[in-house]
């Protein structure tokens, strides 16, 4: 089957977007790195990444009737604070419940506190309809049982809101994978229902997400929904008609835990790009068995459009040496859109960690020998990126002014997960992102 | 338990951070989680800083707690001190590590470094925040390097005023001023010239700057300078009890204060004042020469500012530092004081009543922009936080104290200690205030024609033909208005007057509301604009309470007569 005469992805333009994926990670297993394997490596040591804990920041945005509440210390409090930046200084929907030393002597006095602290802030803000009791390092460590206070909440204040619980410590999760586990906390809350239905699972933009549901709509597909819904108390249902297509590349847990409710998970590159995100659109599209021409007629316009968008940054980026330090997840799928449809050469694509089932197909379609670190030793790291000095370094905001200040351009890696950079209309955006930084290094003169 | 949705101040670990980024030569190991390493973007993205915090995390993980964590701590020790040579190693724990008590400090000192001193922090992130731990990480440091050179007990103290039998010129330290503290940088600069201006060299400025060298020059210098207590105040108190040496602790923010501490310097160091023995302190009225604050106040444009009501709110430090200029020296009423700082809640408490108000002292921003809402302030002097309910409530405000953002490291000279801080404290407070004033008679007087497209451009595209539907009465006279709108003598009249009404538009067939008649009309609109609406409603009042029902010419006039009884 031809989707279109103007494919947007060699590799993928084939009937089953899965047995592809599938054969082509089995093929390049069995041939070794020469045939397209990127070459991946284990480091250990000094991790320069966030905790799960920030995903709050984007989680807080998308559930409106949602409230986080960080079970934790001061860090903690000024950790999301930090990375919250100017958001907090709005009516903020999260906040920390810092342990404090009597906590710590006794257990039982801690959830004293904290059924009087909820109670507190549950009469403050009404509007709440479910409470999210977020574990924190501390509160891990000395063994709070969330998950049994978050039961007794939701009993004292049956009727009202729902409390849930989830760990964003950073023993446990890393960045993006805080939004793994809220999503796994709500999964249990979701009815069971056959129903035929793509579930876009991962939070996007709101604009973004209407733009993929007019998309999908157009293309014929009949029922799309969305997990985390933007009501946390309209949750979608699963079951044996549901199909999951991730929109975010960080939510294993989720995915698989979805696939135990009966789900089916439609492997297809992460809508990152014109070609990642035309081949995303397909994959769910041909799970429905929606008609070729149908698709085409959809997506073509959109791949000539997303194109012609590309192209100047196209200019800026072609042939410019690319490291990706670890930090939000999103590095491999990025990395698969700026060497193919940017031209960029990748020096190094660090991750945090790698699940090799939710990202065959972008493995596949990384160029060979591409390096990948899974892991950090951010000074081993940092000393790689000295000896390589490419020309631009993703990484997070702790890192990016002291690489500037040896000369090296970079693009801070948390404006990916608040702009909304998915979708064939934002890849140009996307691209313009990391094209700004080598931009405006032309524009500066000095002298 | 409390819960907190915004923090004044991070952790006590941060504060070691910000000890150890100020100098050069320190490292500090951190036994941390993942996650930790948030704390680097404070230096990088807030402060600018073209390099890392010199900070290692041992970043673990849930499954290095089966394992062994004090091997990774080990690890993480060795490598730093390889790594990057320190000549001073910090070693400490951050809250979760507290708990599973690996003792990375012990840890350190029993790995044979030698010489390398090593200075174990303990530093409870369940009972204390980011300024403690940045005061007892300096005095630590400070401690356990000075410790092989301390006098015998019993040793008289050395005189601050030695330097003179020396043959010398006095020098003193400058203690306090790191990373993240608001304007260290210029205010070191500009103290380091005040001094000069009289003769006195500074020996060490720490922790800025720095190296643990420096750090064990201190007891050369003839007395200390307390430059930021919530930082410095315990290690100068150690310095006195233990090396003998005194502590200059006037803070100099603003004109008076810059002045006192000159003369306890001069006091102190037993300086010759300025035009020879006899001729009382040299600092005495140097204020009225060195800095325009006196004069900008006391110039007739600043009339407006007497009596505004201004709440203050920061670190102890400044926040008492910022009433005192307030009240005494820019004339304004200081309605509100407070602090989030709670080892120096003593002294913010004294300037409150001196002010007879009583002190707000928490570190909860919702309960001081509650008791902000209720001042009623024309002005905050606040951190970020206040400026940003101030902005709420639709209040100017000034940004006096940390929590730093990054508008807070600007990229110009900027002190607010000294002379030139106190020209810069004049600027940045009183600006906002004429722009709140702006906005505030924008507001009023939004309908009055001038208003209705928002500003005029002065290019000429014409006087306003069509004056407005909803005020027709209006037109006839406005175009005649041109040539007093912009007589300052009225100006002044208004901003000395505390605006707090707004224009209320005259409901033209309302029940029991006077009507105005083409004669009032007409002379009402000879009234400045900016006065008009006051004008307006106090005539109204003055005509419905004794039962007029229109308003002519003079009516308005004996309503004038009336009400500037």
């Amino acid at each position: 089957m031809v989707l279109s005469p103007t494919t947007w992805s060699e590799p993928l333009a084939q009937p089953s977007q899965t047995e592809v994926a599938q054969n082509e990670e089995a093929q390049s297993t069995a041939a070794g790195p020469a045939t397209g394997q990127p070459e991946i490596r284990r480091e250990t040591g000094q991790r320069e990444v966030f905790c799960g804990l920030t995903s709050i920041v984007w989680l807080h945005r998308r559930m409106p009737d949602a409230f986080f509440l960080v079970v934790g210390s001061r860090t903690c409090a000024h950790l999301v604070q930090s990375a919250a930046g100017v958001m907090i200084f709005a009516e903020p929907r999260f906040g920390t419940a810092i342990l404090g030393e009597r906590d710590l002597a006794g257990l039982a006095d801690a959830n004293e506190e904290l059924d009087r602290l909820v109670g507190d802030l549950l009469e403050r803000r009404p509007e709440i309809r479910t409470l999210f009791l977020v574990g924190s390092c501390p509160s891990e460590v000395i063994k709070l049982d969330l998950a049994k206070a978050a039961e007794r909440l939701t009993h004292s204040h049956r009727g009202r809101v729902r409390v849930l619980n989830y760990s964003g410590s950073g023993i446990e999760t890393t960045f993006t994978q805080g939004e793994d586990q809220a999503l796994m906390a709500l999964l249990p809350l979701m009815p069971a229902s056959d129903e035929e239905q793509l579930l876009i699972v991962g939070t996007l933009a709101d604009g973004v997400e209407d733009r993929f549901m007019a998309l999908f709509a157009r293309m014929g597909l009949p029922v799309v929904r969305s997990l985390p819904p933007r009501r946390s108390t309209e949750l979608p249902p699963v079951g044996k008609g549901t199909r999951v297509l991730l929109a975010q590349p960080f939510l294993s847990a989720t995915a698989r835990a979805l696939v135990h409710r009966g789900a089916q998970l439609i492997e297809a590159p992460y809508p990152f790009g014109v070609e990642g995100s035309a081949s995303w659109m397909a994959a769910a599209a041909a799970a429905f068995g929606i008609p070729a021409e149908a698709v085409a007629a959809v997506l073509d316009p959109l791949v000539e459009r997303g194109r012609r968008a590309l192209a100047p940054h196209r200019e800026r980026l072609e042939g410019k040496r690319l490291f990706l330090l670890p930090d939000s997840q999103m590095e491999i799928p990025l990395a698969r859109f700026l060497s193919r449809e940017c031209g960029m050469e990748l020096v190094e694509v660090g991750v945090p960690y790698l699940d090799r089932q939710l990202m065959a197909a972008e493995l596949a379609l990384l160029p060979a020998g591409t390096p990948i670190c899974e892991g950090q030793d951010v000074e081993l790291q940092l000393e790689r990126v000295r000896s390589e000095r490419p020309d631009l370094v993703v990484c997070g905001l702790g890192l990016a002014n002291p690489l500037e200040a040896e000369g090296i351009a970079t693009k801070w890696s948390i404006e990916l997960v608040f702009s909304p950079i998915h979708g064939c209309d934002q890849a140009g955006d996307l691209a313009e992102l990391f094209a700004r930084p080598l931009h405006r290094r032309g524009l500066l003169a000095f002298s | 338990m409390e819960l907190t949705l915004w923090t004044y101040e991070g952790p006590p670990h941060v504060g070691a951070m910000r000890i150890a980024a100020s100098m050069e030569g320190v490292h500090y190991v951190l036994h941390a989680p993942q996650g930790d390493t948030y704390a680097d973007l404070l230096f990088t993205m807030i402060e600018r800083r073209g390099r890392r915090p010199p900070v290692t995390y041992t970043t673990f993980q849930a499954r290095d707690l089966g394992g062994d964590t004090a091997e990774l701590v080990k690890r993480s020790i060795a490598q730093a001190v390889e790594r990057f040579q320190p000549e001073a190693l910090l070693v400490g724990e951050s809250c979760t590590a507290e708990l599973i008590q690996d003792q990375p400090g012990a840890l350190a000192m029993g790995m044979g470094f030698g010489d390398l001193p090593i200075v174990s922090l303990e530093l409870p992130a369940y009972s204390k925040k980011e300024n403690w731990g940045a005061a007892e990480t300096f005095y630590q440091l400070v401690r356990s390097l000075l410790k092989n050179q301390l006098p015998a007990p019993g040793t008289p103290k050395p005189s601050p005023q030695r330097w003179k039998e020396e043959g010398r010129r006095p020098r003193v330290n400058l203690l306090g001023p790191t990373l993240l503290g608001f304007r260290c940088r210029d205010d070191v600069r500009e103290i380091t010239r005040l001094l000069a201006e009289r003769g006195v060299d500074v020996a060490v400025t720490a922790p800025l700057g720095a190296r643990p060298d420096d750090l064990m020059r201190i007891p050369t210098a003839d007395a200390n300078v307390c430059l930021y207590p919530e930082v410095a105040a315990s290690v100068c108190s150690w310095l006195e009890r233990s090396c003998g040496m005194v502590t200059i602790k006037t803070v100099p923010i603003g004109i008076a204060a810059t002045e006192a501490f000159l003369a306890e310097l001069e006091q102190i160091l037993g300086l010759e004042p300025e035009g020879g023995a006899g001729a009382g302190s040299a600092a005495a009225g140097l204020g009225e020469r060195a800095s325009r604050l006196p004069w900008y106040s006391r110039s007739v444009d600043s009339t407006y500012l007497t009596g505004k009501r201004v709440f203050v709110f920061g670190d102890a430090t400044h926040a008492v530092a910022a009433a005192r200029i307030a009240s005494k020296e820019l004339g304004f009423e200081v309605v509100g004081l407070g602090s989030y700082s709670r080892e120096q809640a003593r002294e913010v408490r004294a300037a409150a009543k001196e002010l007879g108000l009583e002190a707000l002292i928490t570190d909860d921003y919702l309960a001081v922009e509650q008791a902000m809402t209720e001042a009623a302030p024309e002005l905050v002097l606040g951190t970020q936080m206040e400026r940003h309910s101030a902005k709420r409530l639709g209040i100017p405000c000034a940004v006096i104290s940390t929590p730093l953002h990054v508008q807070d490291v600007p990229a110009r000279y900027s002190p607010q200690m000294g002379w030139e801080g106190a020209n810069v404290i004049f600027d940045a407070w009183v600006h906002p205030l004429m722009m709140g004033l702006e906005e505030h008679l924008i507001g009023m007087f939004r309908h009055d024609f001038e208003f209705v497209d928002g500003h005029r451009s002065h290019l000429g595209d014409g006087a306003p033909v069509a004056p407005p539907a909803a005020e027709p009465v209006h037109g006839a006279a406005a175009v005649q208005m041109g040539p007093s709108r912009s007589e300052p003598a009225a100006t002044a009249t208004l901003l000395a007057e505390p605006v707090t009404e707004t224009v209320a538009e005259v409901g033209v067939a309302a029940a029991g509301v006077p009507i105005w008649t083409p004669d009032g009309e007409a002379e009402l609109h000879k009234i400045p604009f900016f006065v008009r609406g006051k004008v307006r409603r106090n005539t109204e009042a003055f005509a419905t309470e004794r039962g007029v029902a229109r308003i002519d010419a003079e009516t308005l006039y004996d309503a004038k007569a009336h009400f500037s009884r």
